[in-house]
């Protein structure tokens, strides 16, 4: 299944957040989105999962979603949304628990999540106990539970520290590598935007439209940060990227 | 480098390569339990009166010792009498603070999560939660009759505006990415309530439930003083008009343990309920 992005605006009330967007997310690919702070990232990812109604425009899937996937558009959020109260399985559990599944079906599921994610140890545990990179495996897992079509991530990797952060990069591209997942992946971290995008969309200061579409089609897992193609690609957005967020200050600064 | 060890640190010395241990100072300022302090403070209290009684210094008339008290307590025991009063007095108790807390729950979620509810309801609630409950009571006599339905009713009503209260600011700080996530997995709208908002609440809805329990035992005194024939009420308010401050002191004693006994199931309750916060 593909996303569709279609001749989309939104506004909220007079302030005018994105504009004219169109893109496509093809399956099995990782689409990168950055842009300076308050574009419109987020509400675009909102927009893609039918989290809002965009003002105009549309989202289209094309094609059907697989007919095992229980929740075609899932969500990874930046600060991880897992119930404080409820065990790690208990959390992925919550996901389940209004499908038809029987109590089988939902234990083998989450001990499946729980292994792809490295997390089996630590089934019983509450969030409190969790690092931040554990506590967004476990939301990664939680994700994959549902056998998503289409994985939209807001900043996933945000709130964590530098070195975890590496390391959970290193399990994305994993899991990527065994099962081509479709994702549409915003980020303000242009290295991991040239480490998983096979596509970086840059978006323009607010309102936000599409500056430019940079394709990497190097194999996710032969990027590395010395590769000189791929820094003079991070260079290159980075240069782009400069120059939106000068104008955006400058905007702020003038009032 | 041997006047090191043998000269003592102090303001005086000029040297600049003398070793000294960092002093100190970061103590106080943290809350740890002191299981002992409670208790003995307690009894030095009640053996302090009970002296002051003996030697006189307290007169009998103002304050009765704490043994004349304990007698008074342990006649009512032996008469039986406790039974009946207690007895009366719980069940008003337990009957006008669940109805009160079931009904302060339902109407706290409608106003969290309803708009027109919040509109609607809201501004009521703020207007008559003030209302001292006491004040009605001759008006629920009124409606209800003298008997067990206008205290009930008093308890009842006051332990259901804050129960209100704390229910609907406790959904209100529900955190919003948590419902997000919710819709995102597509729950349905009862299975978000269920599973995420009343949850996150209840924090905000047992530290209600504490204020209003505290409410309940007020008003019941209260209103088995206005016309009661059994009720620790109506019995502490009995010693006061024949002047038997033993008895009176042994009723008191009784409504505190009461309180302690409400305070404590509750703790209880948080430290099940809400063992993942900490
Ligand atoms: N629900 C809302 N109501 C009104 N304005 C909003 C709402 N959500 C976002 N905005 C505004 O829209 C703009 C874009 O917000 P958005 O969160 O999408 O930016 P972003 O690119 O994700 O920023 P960041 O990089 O800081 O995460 C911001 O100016 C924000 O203030
Ligand atoms: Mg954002």
């Amino acid at each position: 299944m593909d996303l569709k992005v279609d001749g989309l605006s939104h506004w909220y009330d007079d302030l005018e957040v994105l504009r004219d967007i169109n893109l496509t997310i093809p399956q099995g690919e990782i689409v990168c989105v950055i842009g300076p702070s308050g574009c419109g990232k987020s509400t675009l990812l909102r927009l893609l999962g039918g989290l809002e109604v965009p003002s105009k425009g549309q989202v289209l899937q094309v094609g059907a979603p697989p007919p095992d996937s229980l929740n075609p558009l899932t969500y990874v959020f930046q600060d991880f949304a897992l119930l404080p109260w409820r065990s790690v399985e208990s959390n992925v559990s919550l996901v389940l628990e209004r499908h038809d599944l029987s109590k089988e079906q939902v234990e083998a599921r989450i001990a499946d999540v729980l292994n792809r994610t490295r997390l089996t140890d630590f089934c019983k545990a509450v969030p409190k106990q969790l690092s931040g990179g554990m506590k967004q495996r476990v939301a990664i897992a939680r994700a994959l539970s549902v056998n998503p079509a289409v994985l939209l991530m807001d900043e996933p990797l945000s709130a964590l520290d530098s070195q975890t952060r590496e390391l959970l990069m290193g399990d994305l591209i994993d899991l990527w590598t065994r099962e081509q997942f479709t994702s549409c992946y915003i980020t303000h971290n242009l290295a991991e935007a040239v480490r998983l995008g096979h596509k970086v969309v840059v978006l323009s200061r607010r309102p936000g439209v599409i500056r430019e579409v940079v394709e990497i089609d190097a194999p996710l897992v032969e990027r590395r940060v010395s590769d000189s193609r791929i820094s003079s690609i991070q260079q290159g957005l980075w240069e782009m990227m400069r120059e939106e967020a000068q104008s955006a200050d400058l905007e702020l600064a003038r009032g | 480098m041997t006047e090191k060890s043998t000269r003592p640190p102090g303001p005086l010395s000029d040297a600049t390569d003398v070793e000294r241990p960092v002093s100190f100072r970061g103590g106080g300022f943290v809350v740890q339990p002191r299981r002992l302090v409670g208790p003995v403070v307690f009894i030095v209290l009640i053996a302090l009166w009970e002296l002051g009684s003996r030697s006189g210094l307290i007169s009998a008339l103002v304050l009765p010792a704490p043994t004349e008290a304990f007698s008074a307590f342990m006649d009512l025991v032996e008469s039986g009498n406790l039974q009946k009063h207690l007895g009366a007095s719980l069940q008003r108790l337990v009957i006008g603070f669940s109805a009160g807390t079931v009904l302060g729950l339902i109407v706290g979620t409608a106003i969290g999560l309803s708009n027109y509810a919040r509109a609607g309801v809201a501004p009521l609630v703020a207007a008559i939660f003030p209302i001292p409950k006491i004040a009605l009571l001759p008006l629920f006599i009124i409606w209800f009759g003298i008997g067990e339905e206008s205290k009930v009713a008093t308890i009842l009503f006051g332990c259901f505006f804050p129960t209100v209260i704390a229910t609907y600011g406790g959904i209100d700080n529900v955190d919003r990415t948590l419902i997000r996530m919710g819709q995102s997995f597509g729950l349905s709208h009862w299975n978000i309530i269920r599973k995420i908002v009343l949850p996150a609440a209840l924090p905000a809805i047992l530290s209600g439930m504490r204020i209003s329990a505290a409410i309940a035992i007020i008003l019941l005194v209260a209103a088995e003083m206005i016309g009661a024939e059994f009720g620790i009420g109506a019995y502490v308010l009995l010693a006061g008009n024949l002047m038997s401050t033993d008895q009176l002191i042994a009723g008191v004693t009784v409504l505190s343990i009461m309180g302690l006994t409400v305070n404590w199931l509750i703790t209880k309750a948080e430290k099940t309920f809400l063992s993942w916060r900490n």
